[in-house]
């Protein structure tokens, strides 16, 4: 993974001094209130319903075990002992003084990390598939070119007051694990069908919120040497062009929908002309530099099957079903990339405990090359895991209350803090994931109802991805009570799709019931081997309707 | 008003003025509507506008050389827009001298910098909370940046071609 030179570490120092600064400011009344809000927004921290929440970057999702095991002190003396692993890849502490925030950004600089643009009206931190590097379908690692607008974004003269937060997202591969049409950008690496070149296809305008809207092709093939200066005419389009009137319109998706495609791809291309030369052009060395850093580690040449697991597995129903689950199919024979589920029955979904964070540190540093992913589903991914090792790895994570073989089951579910954490919340989203979780904790009760995904908001800002959902939960407060919206079909990967509306909001108790009803209608209706959403897409919203009624109409 | 630039506090050489038969000395600063009159009167004085952060460029550029100074209003210091202005100002031939007029804050002023402004003006009630000196101080707390045609100073690509012809640059 990528190493620090002497100037990126400088720099994290130097922004670390200037957010000292910052406070220090606010302290003695040189800055007010609304003027340091915006600053210790753009270094990740907010004020929450209870205390200061602290977001540390994990650029797309990547960390080795010092870090891992840095964030785990941190938790340990700075908050309650845990910290929550985010939708964007990123980590949250929920308790830090702000006192403590310059101590714990040292610290933070100390294993190459920071807060960085983890908030504020700028560009965010740039998202990847979890699985960059290590998926069998992959045509590139999307990782350098993450590395690489990571860098070109950092404290960037001109777009450190946009009118919103600008999200960009990078996949290689065909299947999308990066939800790259729910971005501002997306970044597809694709080779031109007409040239065989590689280069990039840019999504834009896609985002969820209040007003979902799906991200469009802006440019089906641009070459790789121009992706900055394209995504540079993008944002200064978006930056003097967007509205700045309200702030939920501010979104570069508003802009596309409201001028249209064509009218925004022309004030982007026209800009792309102006700025378009050789000097502008991605530097090769510079590119190459960075790539040299996520070649793949020293693999061994191994058989594709493991006895050693096969054997495990005939002795252990649990280790079955964990590789059943849990195992994702690796580039290299002989390996795989292994997903801790930070989703276990009953738990806050994306919590680890700094006593699991050092388990998991462990584990990386034995068995994955030193390599972590922070998945967007809040679960930990072990990129490069021999086969033959997977059943020792197990033993461990079972012992840590980290073994639950549910990733891609009904209880594998995405969730947003809520209104247990979030100022912003209108409703709880975790005691909803953890009431779900538990109504459907039977093994084979999540194996008969097999691949599909349930995502909870607490609001409509929508961190919780619900339009993506397959299930889609909305907590909304309805007259003083609190209030569960539900949609069905919403899909995030390549066959990308907003849910759509199944009835009235229901009350939390009801939600579990009116999803046993919802998949009624797929076990019975389904056809062998095809999943809930595929099935959604045959049958159609009305059966799936006319279900949910029974139940909305019994609660009113 | 406090006028700023690299160097610290300045006076404003520009008189202000909101209409054209005002003018008098030799810089005048007014709003863009009054150019065509300014223009008119032919008299030999160094003018300014105040311009929208929505201002059109392409409409601005033909008068670029009759301009000694471009003035982008900020209504606040959270509207961004102006940096980018400031940049298709700059990249469009303009060489006379460009402010960032309004509520800015200090940290904002090598960004501003950065983008082709060469000063800022700060009404008095901020200038108050926020003296000069905050102000130059803010200039020397990040010395790095990772993004090319922006600053005089070499950025960290630069720097690592340079380090990579004298040698590898080191991991720390």
């Amino acid at each position: 993974m990528y190493r620090y030179d002497e100037f990126d570490e400088r720099l994290v120092r130097e922004r670390v001094a200037q957010f000292a600064s910052q406070v220090e400011r606010r302290i003695s009344g040189a800055l007010t209130e609304d003027e340091f809000r915006p600053l210790r927004l753009k270094n990740g921290l907010y004020l929450q319903l209870h205390a200061y929440m602290l977001r540390i970057a994990v650029p797309y999702g990547t960390l080795n075990a010092r870090q891992l095991r840095q964030l785990a002190r941190i938790g340990d003396v700075y908050d309650r002992g845990y910290g929550h692993f985010t939708t964007r890849q990123n980590l949250q502490f929920n308790w830090p003084k702000l006192k403590d925030v310059p101590a714990i950004l040292g610290l933070l600089a100390d294993v190459e990390m920071h807060c960085i643009q983890t908030s504020g009206n700028c560009i965010r931190n740039v998202t990847a598939d979890h699985f960059a590097g290590v998926a069998y379908d992959e045509l590139e690692d999307p990782r350098p070119v993450a590395e690489l607008l990571r860098q070109w974004s950092s404290l960037h003269p001109e777009f450190d007051w946009l009118g919103r937060k600008f999200k960009i997202a990078v996949s290689g591969a065909p299947h999308d694990r990066a939800v790259l049409k729910s971005h501002d950008v997306g970044v597809r690496i694709l080779r031109d069908p007409a040239t065989g070149e590689i280069g990039y296809q840019i999504l834009a305008g896609g985002g969820l919120g209040r007003t979902p809207m799906e991200g469009k092709v802006l440019r089906a093939f641009l070459p790789r040497e121009k992706l900055l200066a394209y995504i540079e005419a993008i944002l200064r389009v978006y930056n003097l062009e967007g509205r700045r009137d309200n702030k939920y319109k501010a979104r570069i998706k508003i802009l596309v929908h409201e001028i249209g495609l064509e009218a925004f791809r022309q004030l982007v291309e026209a800009e792309f002309a102006q700025i378009d030369s050789p000097q502008n052009d991605v530097d090769g060395e510079e590119f190459a530099r960075i790539k040299s850093y996520f070649s793949a580690p020293a693999y061994e040449a191994l058989s594709d099957v493991s006895r050693k697991l096969e054997e495990a597995q005939a002795q252990d129903e649990e280790l079955a079903r964990f590789v059943e689950h849990n195992l994702f199919r690796h580039k290299q024979k002989g390996y795989t990339a292994l997903t801790i589920s930070l989703k276990k029955i009953g738990q806050a979904p994306g919590d680890a405990t700094s006593r699991q964070m050092r388990v998991i540190a462990d584990l990386a540093e034995k068995y994955s090359f030193d390599e972590l992913r922070v998945t967007h589903m809040q679960n930990i991914v072990l990129p490069h895991v021999r086969l033959d090792d997977v059943a020792e790895i197990f033993a461990t994570l079972r012992a840590e209350e980290l073994g639950e073989a549910n990733i891609g089951l009904i209880t594998d579910i995405l969730s947003c803090p809520g209104l247990d954490y979030c100022a912003l919340a209108t409703a709880r989203a975790i005691p909803v994931a953890q009431d779900l979780a538990r109504h459907f904790a039977d093994p084979r009760k999540q194996k008969e109802i097999g691949d599909i995904n349930i995502k909870i908001s607490g609001c409509i800002n929508a961190c919780g991805h619900h339009h993506v959902g397959n299930i889609g939960i909305l907590g909304l407060e309805k007259k003083g009570a609190e209030s569960y919206q539900i949609t069905i079909g919403g899909d995030a990967s390549e066959n990308y799709a907003l849910g759509e509306l199944l009835g009235p909001g229901l009350p939390a108790e009801v939600v579990p019931e009116a999803i046993d009803k919802v998949l009624a209608v797929y076990l019975a209706q389904r056809q062998p081997g095809e999943s809930f959403i595929e099935a959604y897409r045959r049958l159609g919203l009305a059966p799936f309707k006319t279900a949910f009624k029974e139940i909305a109409d019994a609660v009113a | 008003m406090l006028l700023l630039d690299a160097k610290g506090a300045k006076d404003d050489a520009f008189l202000r003025i909101a209409s054209a038969e005002e003018a008098a000395g030799d810089a005048v600063l007014a709003p863009l509507a009054e150019l065509e009159a300014l223009l008119a009167t032919g008299a030999n004085r160094r003018i300014g506008v105040v311009i929208a952060n929505s201002q059109n460029v392409e409409a601005l550029a033909p008068y670029f050389d009759r301009l000694a100074l471009i003035a982008i209003a900020f209504p606040s210091g959270t509207d961004g827009r102006g940096f980018s202005l400031a940049r298709k100002i700059r990249r469009s031939g303009f060489i006379g001298a460009l402010r960032a007029s309004g509520p800015l804050f200090s940290d904002q002023f090598p960004q501003a910098l950065a983008c082709g402004f060469d000063e800022v003006e700060i009404p008095d009630v901020n200038a108050a909370r926020q003296p000069v000196q905050q102000w130059l101080d803010a200039l020397g707390r990040i010395n790095l940046t990772y993004q090319r045609d922006f600053s005089a100073a070499e950025n960290i690509l630069d720097q690592r071609r340079r380090a990579r012809t004298a040698g590898e640059p080191k991991n720390v």
